[in-house]
């Protein structure tokens, strides 16, 4: 049997072959792309970050001017986080406002300068960092050391007498864990 | 029986094709001084394969038990420490094999870089050693991690920090880095991931590109003074030394063999002498007086960062590794040519010498962290009695102040205690007492390293703890810059 692709005139042989390749690098951009979205965004996509509160104890159990280590299983967690998901913040109760609210100062243990957990000294009044030797005032601002800013402040609410403290993610310089101001 | 075995190599061989691929790349002709004592330059490269070898092997071992959860891991290395049959001693060689392919790797380059081998035409050879000494260290980091100790959470917690500081990005990296909000079982699979999936295929890949050019562009022969590169004749040169090289498989590789065998023996010795290496603690964030090290091939980072002024330092953690690695990618490129021998190339030398010198330096800063607090000083290290054996009651109560106060956490006393801070036992000798109190007040100036202490020392604590401190001098010696009319007013007010 003849090859019946010779009596196809050369031109359209051509033009076919000419569209087929076209269609093949369309198809594989396609294949890429239908591939490759997903890929990334299954590598690098980031989940929306849920707010949680957690209890840390009756607003009435901290004495004024007293900072505490208080510690709890972060509800930002996954099930298989173990040990690791226990988390500690320093709390302070920082008095009254002028309304009579009590106030406090919540900070995450984590150093400012790369994170490494700071230890409360009372009889100096001192965070200090183990690992560079940062310190931090009582007040949560830097003391002296490499840190560039003073301690992640925690957000808090008071409800029902009950101190909450919204779960706190890992803190970084950009991405700190509040507007960093005391609510109101 | 030998007529079944050569027809089924004869059958094995008509597919497989190995008699005119690979046994020709065997036994290539290597230079022949390469199998003279100069050969024993060239054993550094083969002896680190052999130690990836060991590690493959032994990582297969652990991953038998080893569970990558961040809620079992720990429990799993403490199975393989004590139950596992053994498992201590994987674990002990997985970790000191990783470390002796460090090492080997670190004199491989040196001996390529001192020899001038990265010359033409092995440029390529020296740019893929360069990935494949970044993706080990690599494996170092990520390795350190699957520990899953108080060291491995910290470490995952100051590579956090460090990538946050990437502008706009920072954020974005750090979450995909922990694979969530906070440090735990995501960030775990992913460092497990890295270190077992990923980073190891990268480096097989770049491992046979490395081999292949080995074998393609040949070794270098050893360097004569005054023998040159030059691109143009090289080829040719090269060519006609090979003609009377002897084959690779064969005297060359003995050397090889040998001293592979002998780094074998080290490590394993080493290994069974030694023990597995941690994991030190539960990886729990919440226990107090964690004190996170970096591992050993990391520890000059650490005193580079720890020495270098705070404005620095973002410039370090995110820019200087990539120059640094830039730089030593960009080696062939500012020299490919003319002399290879040490003896002619004096400033290659001395950069080795400057480079290991400081390595070596800042990795003893490292080891010692002078820079960080001795947190539990204040209360484990009591004053030396000979300080206080002469003390005045007040100067008594000063000296607890200086405990209390938690001073020595940064201040030595006769060498015991933090050493952040300048050690205090002559101190009376250096500063008055108004220094005194006012380094103590205010802190250092402008908020370097000493906190000031104005709030949080009362009139009277404050009074005493000068008067211990300016006590702080030899005996008959007169408080520093004070009339002696003056000294009696201040010891005795």
């Amino acid at each position: 049997m003849a090859d019946s692709t010779c009596d196809i005139p050369l031109l359209t042989r051509l033009r076919r072959r000419t569209l087929f390749q076209w269609l093949t690098f369309g198809l594989s951009v396609l294949a890429a792309a239908v591939l490759g979205a997903p890929l990334i965004g299954y590598f690098f996509g980031v989940r929306k970050r849920e707010e949680h509160w957690v209890t840390v104890g009756d607003a009435d159990q901290f004495p004024v001017n007293d900072t505490r280590l208080c510690t709890f299983d972060n509800p930002l967690r996954s099930a298989w986080d173990g040990i690791t998901a226990l988390t500690g913040v320093y709390v302070r109760n920082v008095g009254p406002d002028q309304q009579g609210q009590p106030q406090f100062l919540i900070f995450a243990v984590n150093c400012a300068h790369l994170g490494c957990p700071v230890s409360w000294f009372p009889q100096s009044g001192l965070f200090m960092c183990p690992c560079h030797g940062g310190a931090y005032y009582a007040n949560g601002e830097r003391a002296s050391g490499p840190p560039l800013r003073g301690l992640f402040r925690c957000t808090w609410r008071v409800e029902r007498g009950r101190l909450q403290v919204q779960a706190p993610h890992y803190p970084t310089l950009q991405d700190t864990l509040s507007a960093e101001r005391r609510p109101a | 029986m030998i007529r079944t075995l050569r027809t089924v190599g004869a059958w094995l061989e008509a597919r497989l094709c190995l008699g005119t691929s690979l046994w020709p790349m065997l036994t290539h002709p290597v230079p022949k001084s390469v199998a003279g004592p100069m050969g024993w330059w060239y054993v550094f490269g083969s002896a680190s394969l052999t130690m990836l070898i060991l590690q493959i092997l032994t990582g297969i071992g652990l991953a038998l038990v080893y569970v990558p959860a961040a809620d079992k891991a720990y429990d799993s290395l403490l199975f393989l420490n004590y139950e596992q049959p053994l498992g201590w001693f994987l674990r002990a060689l997985h970790y000191y094999a990783g470390s002796g392919m460090v090492v080997l790797l670190l004199v491989h380059v040196a001996q390529v870089f001192l020899h001038g081998a990265y010359k033409y035409p092995r440029e390529l050879t020296w740019l893929v050693g360069v990935l494949l000494l970044v993706l080990t260290m690599g494996m170092f980091f990520t390795g350190q991690i699957l520990r899953w100790d108080p060291d491995a959470y910290w470490g995952l917690a100051v590579g956090g920090s460090m990538a946050g500081r990437v502008p706009v990005l920072g954020p974005r990296i750090v979450e995909t880095m922990f694979g969530g909000p906070i440090i735990g079982g995501n960030a775990l699979s992913r460092f497990f991931t890295l270190h077992v999936f990923v980073i190891p295929g990268l480096l097989l890949a770049f491992l046979a590109v490395h081999l292949w050019l080995v074998i393609k562009k040949g070794i270098s022969a050893p360097p004569q003074p005054g023998q040159l590169v030059d691109p143009k004749t090289y080829d040719a040169v090269y060519e006609q030394e090979l003609r009377g090289g002897v084959p690779f498989l064969g005297e060359a590789i003995l050397k090889d063999l040998f001293f592979s065998a002998l780094a074998v023996i080290v490590v394993v010795a080493l290994a069974a002498v030694l023990g597995p290496k941690g994991p030190s603690a539960p990886p729990d964030p919440t226990l107090s007086g964690a004190n996170p090290r970096p591992e050993w091939p990391f520890l000059w980072l650490f005193g580079l960062l720890s020495l270098s002024p705070a404005w620095a330092e973002t410039f370090i953690i995110l820019v200087f590794p990539v120059v640094l690695i830039l730089a030593l990618l960009s080696v062939p490129f500012v020299s490919n040519r003319g002399e290879r021998a040490p003896s002619k190339r004096p400033v290659a030398v001395l950069a080795v010498v400057v480079l290991f010198t400081i390595f070596c330096t800042l990795t003893y800063q490292g080891v010692t962290a002078p820079w960080s607090p001795e947190m539990i000083a204040w209360s484990g290290q009591p004053v030396p009695e000979r300080i206080v054996r002469e003390s005045s009651p007040r100067q008594l109560q000063g000296a607890l102040v200086f405990q209390n106060k938690n001073c020595r956490n940064c201040h030595a006393l006769e060498g015991a205690g933090g050493r952040r801070g300048p050690d205090l036992t002559l101190v009376g000798v250096r500063l008055t007492a108004d220094q005194l109190i006012d380094q103590v007040s205010n802190g250092t100036p402008g908020g370097g390293n000493m906190p000031a202490y104005a709030s949080q020392i009362g009139p009277d604590e404050m009074t005493a703890l000068v008067d211990f401190l300016t006590s702080l001098r030899p005996a008959g010696r007169p408080a520093v810059g004070v009339p002696a009319s003056r000294t009696l007013a201040t010891d005795r007010p």
